[in-house]
């Protein structure tokens, strides 16, 4: 049985010219080795593809009714909340998904920092999760512009006008960004292009992250080498049951947000159509932005806080080198856990204070949270590393899960 | 799960829904606390009040549509809230649209149908400004969607005229109230009472015609919400059982894993 589950004859003619079941097999099947102690932190990344092709089923029916041009996009969409069947729902799918959609990925990256899988082996793994994270920011702030009202025009304009902070060329890129001399029909017709293109390049992102996956195999929480087959389950039937657990809880909150709170994320602002004659009070980014707006805005110099803004996530690709630690998962590190936490509660202060105007005390907290998120990977991740001493690691998976006396069975 | 990873779980929802109420605090202007009300549509059951609907519709096409346009709703709208289609072709026939051009090239005036939008009272916002001090009365359509606090604001505003507290400087033409952003509105108190006269012969007070306009407004706003409710709770519990189904077959795949 080289391929199990090939049992029909129409199956085997089509394997003997496109191995397409085995390649499944391997990669999601009975032949894909999985460390047997993932828990639900670990069902994230398959959650995050499923509200990928949830963003992309939906978008691409809403596409159907849209219209990208500043004189009818408002109206339009009204029309698919109004008149369209079901259009409504597929609108607030599209939108709360988007959220969601960063809430898995957050997590997914948080997960990743907290049991060190971003280190040796898994470097090039964790860049393509960065690619795919910037490449997610660009489709939902472009994505945010389409249906053109006050925060839709309002946050292009204050996010393209960062670009004038580029050195001698920056008015030229904005203008040519924007189409014009200002955001206007031309930059939302060329934002709607791109936020049709910009998914399915996460699509060929998320292959590439797969596939550097499949190739080192999943991390664990335990964060130690598989030393035996003991050490893991087949994915399938084991984990494709328990992603499918993660896959029902994520879609009662997202039916949640749907049906009884679908605005409540969005900003009522984007209910008055764009007009740029009148400026919000407070021009708020959509909420999994707020903590690098919050960095964005730290700095008084303008170049200063793009540069910032842009190194916060530019630094997630060097963390595989300035963490020092020869253990992976915090688990096993007492001090590092401490400041894992502190990492998160002040990502958590900077959402807050990008919530917020700058000004008074939001300027000091926002000041200090922001050197200190650059502090825990310049300085707490390397010199942790060095000083902490990990506690003793179990010697295999399967020992730690199943207890010593099985595990030596198995030897 | 365990305990530990429950208490994780939690600590991560929190945190959301910590970042997402900045976001919305954020969001709000200032101004006094809102006055809410209990409205039939609040609640993940909430339906609309046909009978509140219809006042407040009332309320609207014989006070507000004076400086208010509402262009995304249509006399073809009216059954939604319990006019029946009789009664909706008859409302609309009481106003008219512009039609053509005719065979000689012409615009016209007809009797509304069912598919036109409930007319603007001005042809364009340079006019609505001219008759109105400089102001521009927005569309209501999406009024209780776009403001913080919907139909809570929508009534608080209404009900919020007052007289300017000592030092505070009223310019001319324009109103005081504490729940406008800038406390200075250019809108009179549009409700008073016994200002319309109900057709249900409910007892028009300026407090229930600001009640019955905002909960219309509401539905002008948000026309699906019912339908979201329904649908909304069937797949809640479609979905809550099939996540336990999920739970339970997982725990038997697993259970010789241990
Ligand atoms: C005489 C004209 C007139 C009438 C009648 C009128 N309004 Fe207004 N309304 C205005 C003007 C003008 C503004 C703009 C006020 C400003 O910007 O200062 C306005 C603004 C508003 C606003 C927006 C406030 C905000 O937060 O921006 C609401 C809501 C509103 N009106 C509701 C109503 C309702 C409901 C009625 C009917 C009961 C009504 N109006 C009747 C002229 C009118
Ligand atoms: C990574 C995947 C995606 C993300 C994160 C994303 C995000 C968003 C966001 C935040 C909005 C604004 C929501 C609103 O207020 O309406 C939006 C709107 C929109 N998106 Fe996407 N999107 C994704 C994929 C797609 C795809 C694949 C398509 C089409 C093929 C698409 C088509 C649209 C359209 C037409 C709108 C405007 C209609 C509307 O306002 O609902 N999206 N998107």
């Amino acid at each position: 049985m080289s391929n199990p589950g090939v049992t029909t004859q129409v199956m085997q003619w089509v394997e003997t010219r496109l191995p397409i079941f085995s390649f499944i097999n391997h990669s999601v099947g009975t032949e894909y080795p999985t460390p047997r102690n993932l828990n639900y932190w670990w069902s994230l990344g398959s959650i995050a593809g499923v509200a990928l092709v949830l963003q992309i089923v939906t978008g691409i029916v809403l596409a159907m009714h849209y219209v990208p041009h500043a004189d009818m996009a408002f109206d339009s969409v009204e029309h698919i909340m109004r008149d369209v069947n079901y259009g409504w729902m597929l609108r607030y799918m599209h939108a709360n998904g988007a959220s969601l959609f960063f809430v898995a990925v957050y997590i997914h990256m948080f997960r990743g920092l907290y049991f060190g899988s971003y280190k040796a082996p898994r470097e090039l793994l964790w860049w393509f999760g960065i690619l795919i994270f910037l490449a997610m920011m660009a489709t939902a702030f472009m994505g945010y512009v389409l249906p053109w009202g006050q925060m839709s025009f309002w946050g292009a304009t204050v996010i393209t006008n960062m670009f004038t902070a580029i050195p001698v060329v920056g008015e030229a890129v904005t203008t040519w960004l924007w189409g014009g001399y200002s955001v206007a029909g031309p930059t939302l017709q060329r934002f709607f292009s791109l936020h049709y293109l910009l998914p399915f390049v996460i699509f060929a992102l998320m292959f590439l992250h797969l596939w550097a996956l499949h190739t080192s195999k999943s991390n664990n929480p335990l964060g130690i080498d598989v030393k035996s087959e003991k050490d893991t389950l087949p994915f399938h039937p084991y984990f494709t049951t328990k992603d499918l657990v993660g896959f029902g809880v994520f879609f009662v909150i997202l039916a949640y947000w749907v049906f009884f709170n679908p605005n409540y994320m969005g900003h009522p602002d984007n209910y008055i159509p764009a007009n740029p004659l009148v400026t919000p009070p407070h021009i708020v980014p959509e909420w999994y932005f707020l903590p690098f707006y919050a960095i964005l805005r730290a700095v008084p110099d303008k170049l200063g806080g793009v540069v910032l803004m842009l190194g916060a996530i530019l630094i997630l690709f060097v963390i595989p080198w300035l963490d020092t630690s020869r253990v992976r998962s915090a688990t096993f590190r007492p001090v590092y856990k401490g400041f894992f936490w502190i990492f998160v509660v002040n990502g958590l202060v900077l959402g807050w204070i990008g919530a917020n105007p700058p000004e008074g005390a939001y300027i000091i907290i926002g000041r200090i949270a922001t050197a200190y998120y650059f502090a825990h990977f310049i300085l707490v991740m390397p010199i942790v590393g060095w000083f902490e001493k990990p506690k003793p690691l179990p010697d295999s998976i399967a020992a730690a899960v199943l207890g010593d006396d099985s595990a030596k069975e198995a030897n | 799960m365990s305990l530990n990873m429950i208490k994780k779980a939690s600590v991560t929802l929190a945190a959301t829904l910590v970042l997402s109420a900045s976001a919305a605090l954020a969001a709000g202007g200032g101004g006094p606390a809102l006055k809410t009300q209990n409205w039939s549509f609040n609640g993940p059951t909430g339906t609309f009040d046909r009978a509140q609907v219809q006042r407040g519709y009332q309320v609207y096409s014989e006070v507000c549509a004076g400086c208010h346009s509402l262009k995304y709703v249509r006399f073809g709208n009216l059954p939604a809230i319990g006019f029946s289609e009789a009664e909706a072709k008859a409302i609309a026939a009481e106003f008219e649209a512009e039609d053509g051009p005719d065979d000689d090239g012409e615009m016209f005036m007809r009797p509304a149908r069912l598919s036109d939008a409930m007319p603007s009272p001005f042809a364009n916002d340079k006019a609505a400004r001219a008759s109105n001090n400089g102001a521009l009365p927005p569309d209501l359509s999406l009024i209780a969607k776009a403001r913080v606090g919907g139909a809570d604001y929508v009534y608080s505003l209404l009900m919020g005229y007052s007289d300017a507290p000592e030092g505070h400087e009223v310019a001319e033409g324009m109103n005081y109230n504490a729940w406008f952003p800038g406390t200075q509105i250019a809108m009179a108190p549009p409700v008073s009472d016994d200002g319309v006269e109900y057709a249900d012969g409910t007892a028009a007070t300026a407090d229930q015609q600001a009640k019955d306009v905002s909960a219309f407004l509401m539905w002008a706003a948000e026309p699906k919400l019912e339908d979201r409710h329904r649908t909304g709770l069937k797949t809640m519990i479609f979905l809550i059982i099939l996540t336990i189904l999920f739970w339970l077959v997982k725990r038997r795949v697993w259970k010789d894993a241990h």
